[in-house]
């Protein structure tokens, strides 16, 4: 029974420990992006890195959920004769939640990972100790830009996923089901609104971006050198920051559709 | 991966991103009816909006006018106040035009019809329609309905 | 002694570090002249890459200090800390290249980080330096493609980049083959010569290290056990240094691991 609250109290204190540490390294990271601004190639690098590598995914998916949400949305709406108001749910669907949580999912796993290892790895074969000891701060060399390009690269990622998603929810409800095509979108664009819906969506997206980044880089930063070290440090990455996405997701939501 | 290509790929992206959220703006919402002008107000008085919300629909022979903006709740005459904005195209609106509220289809949303009165003068900015009838509430229906065929059966 | 040396580019006096409870320098001086090479050998273990690290700031004594061109390493601002590395050249054991770089990039990295000179003069640096170790022609590979010598002469082209005013040189010759140790051999003493390069070479090597050191510290057990020339070494009577410059499987540094008595263990266990 001790044992057990013992364990709790450890964990409970790690956790902060790691919050703490987390935070300070986070800081010292955003005090070096402003001097990013006089190196763009660094950013660019990492946004193709980071971003363009996630693309495929990222559409591929969208696709498939926007049609599986026509599909379904289709199902439950023909029961009440209300299929017109097709277009209506899927772009809400996407929008609000789908886009931006499933892409921030789907960026944990793809980009998150690889930033962790990536990271982890220099660490572990002492690149990072090499650039300090050459009087290069590795935070803004090498974290700095990283954190950047993940934190743009989200957002339209998400924006990216919610628009194929509407087409394939067009593809699906207009093409394959025979919904009106004028109904679909004239519904659709009366439902949605710019502030409530896609700005809202764009604000849960940014958050998620910095949040899974952060996450991500962090992790691999602050990882035992080793490659057991770094393996977990990935699959910690994918897991927390999965979790705070969907975390987050709940409190933004209830913060913004109330 | 040279630098030339990694460039050009990354401006792909970003534009492919940025055109992802404004066709997002342009297509999916309602951002070309806000950008419309800015309508005048015009308020309406009801004993019951039923399920009428702000941004609702204002209609006109079936033709949208404008928007409900403001819902409001006067505790002296305990009746809904709503303001509602009417795009300025369409500035003559009699003084005694009727507004009553409408459901669209059967699990539709409601909304604000406008039926033109006869009267030469029109609404300006501020003008209040007086002839009014609230939302029709399912309930009370049903409780009519029942109640006449009670009646009906008992006579 | 007596003899009264010029002052010494890095000075550590009674320096005192643990890591964890594990005590790991229990009162070590050490001087370091300038244009000289100087050795720092013991054991593994003794903590000779932590000693590299106190020096250069990346880690902090529990006591003692560590003094560099006469600037208190510990005590400076985090600016003026890495202004003092950047004259401040290390070789890390496993040459810690960037692996996303070419061998070009990578030795122009410090250049490009520290100083707003033009491509073409950061063109002719590079090849300077490359060619002083002895790999221009390699300057297109990237390190994956590298031997672990190659790697190594291009890390230490990268730490004489900015032309400093000493080189670390962490376990140099380790997991060599005797061509490449050759090769690094010759390269560390010709720089030291032709440049009066400061070099601090940590290893456990003895002959290669004894070759070309100037002045060897020995360290065991967190203390300094012995120091001089590689002669004086040599003749030395102190069983710590002739263990460790002789090889010898046991002495002070004991063969075996501390355990309880032999026939205490056998006995312990269920009976065969």
């Amino acid at each position: 029974m001790i044992g057990l609250l013992r364990r709790f109290g450890r964990t409970g204190l790690t956790f902060f420990e790691r919050l703490g540490r987390g935070s300070i390294f986070v800081l010292h990271v955003l005090a070096g992006v402003p001097a990013l601004f006089l190196r763009p190639g660094l950013i660019v690098a990492q946004i193709w890195s980071v971003g363009v590598r996630s693309l495929i995914i990222t559409v591929v998916s969208g696709v498939f959920v926007g049609m599986v949400l026509g599909l379904q949305g289709y199902n439950t709406l023909v029961d009440f004769g209300a299929e017109e108001s097709l277009g209506v749910v899927v772009a809400l669907s996407l929008v609000r939640e789908l886009g931006p949580v499933v892409s921030a999912l789907l960026f944990a796993g793809r980009a998150g990972s690889a930033l962790t290892a990536e990271i982890g790895l220099m660490k572990a074969t002492e690149q990072l100790d090499g650039m300090e000891m050459m009087a290069v701060d590795p935070l803004r060399r090498v974290v700095a830009p990283r954190f950047v390009a993940g934190v743009i690269s989200m957002p339209l990622l998400a924006a990216m996923f919610s628009a194929v998603g509407v087409l394939g929810g067009y593809f699906v409800g207009v093409g394959l089901l025979g919904v009106d095509e004028g109904a679909f979108w004239s519904q659709m664009q009366s439902a949605v609104d710019v502030n409530d819906d896609i700005l809202n969506g764009v604000i849960k997206s940014v958050a998620f971006g910095i949040v899974v980044t952060w996450i991500a880089v962090f992790e691999g930063y602050d990882s035992v050198p080793t490659s057991e070290g770094v393996s977990a440090a990935t699959t910690r990455t994918v897991v927390h920051s999965s979790l705070a996405v969907l975390g987050l997701d709940f409190v933004l939501t209830a913060l913004m559709f109330n | 991966m040279n630098t030339k290509s990694v460039e050009i790929g990354v401006g792909v992206f970003v534009a492919l991103g940025l055109a992802a959220l404004l066709m997002l703006a342009m297509k999916v919402s309602n951002l070309a009816e806000l950008t419309a002008p800015d309508g005048y107000q015009l308020t309406a008085r009801f004993e019951n909006i039923g399920g009428l919300k702000v941004r609702a629909p204002v209609t006109m022979a079936g033709v949208r006018v404008g928007r409900v903006t403001e819902i409001d709740f006067d505790d002296n005459t305990y009746q809904a106040v709503v303001g509602f904005s009417v795009n300025p195209r369409y500035a003559r609106i009699p003084l005694d035009t009727s507004a009553s509220i409408f459901t669209a289809g059967l699990l539709g949303e409601q909304y604000i019809g406008l039926e033109a009165g006869g009267d030469e003068e029109f609404l300006t900015e501020g003008g209040e329609i007086l002839l009014t009838q609230s939302a029709i509430v399912l309930e009370q229906v049903i409780g009519q309905f029942l109640y006449s065929k009670a009646a009906e059966g008992g006579s | 002694m007596g003899v009264t040396r010029p002052k010494p580019l890095v000075a550590v006096k009674d320096l005192h570090f643990s890591r964890g409870d594990r005590l790991v320098f229990d009162g070590v001086d050490i001087e370091i002249q300038r244009g000289k090479i100087t050795a720092i050998m013991g054991p593994s273990g003794t903590g000779k890459t932590t000693l590299l690290k106190l020096i250069a700031g990346q880690l902090l004594p529990d006591a003692g200090s560590v003094t560099v061109d006469g600037l208190d390493v510990h005590s400076l601002s985090r600016e003026r800390l890495f202004g003092l590395r950047r004259r401040m050249g290390m070789l890390f054991q496993s040459g810690a290249l960037l692996t996303d770089l070419d061998v070009f990039e990578n030795v122009a990295f410090p250049v490009r980080e520290h100083t707003d000179l033009t491509d073409a003069m950061i063109r002719n640096l590079v090849f300077m330096k490359l060619e002083a170790v002895g790999l221009r022609g390699a300057r297109d590979l990237f390190p994956r493609e590298l031997s672990g010598g190659m790697a190594r002469r291009v890390a230490l082209a990268r730490a004489i980049a900015l032309d400093p005013m000493m080189v670390m040189y962490d376990e140099p010759f380790s997991g060599q083959d005797p061509i490449s140790m050759g090769v690094l051999v010759q390269l560390i003493h010709r720089l030291n010569e032709a440049l009066q390069l400061t070099s601090i070479i940590v290893s456990h090597d003895v002959p290669e290290t004894a070759s070309i050191a100037d002045y060897i510290y020995v360290l065991s057990g967190g203390k300094v056990v012995g120091e001089g020339t590689p002669e004086e070494l040599g003749r030395s009577d102190s069983q710590w240094v002739s263990q460790f410059m002789q090889g010898l499987a046991d002495g002070p540094v004991p063969f075996h691991y501390p355990a309880r008595e032999y026939f205490d263990d056998l006995m312990s266990g269920p009976l065969p």
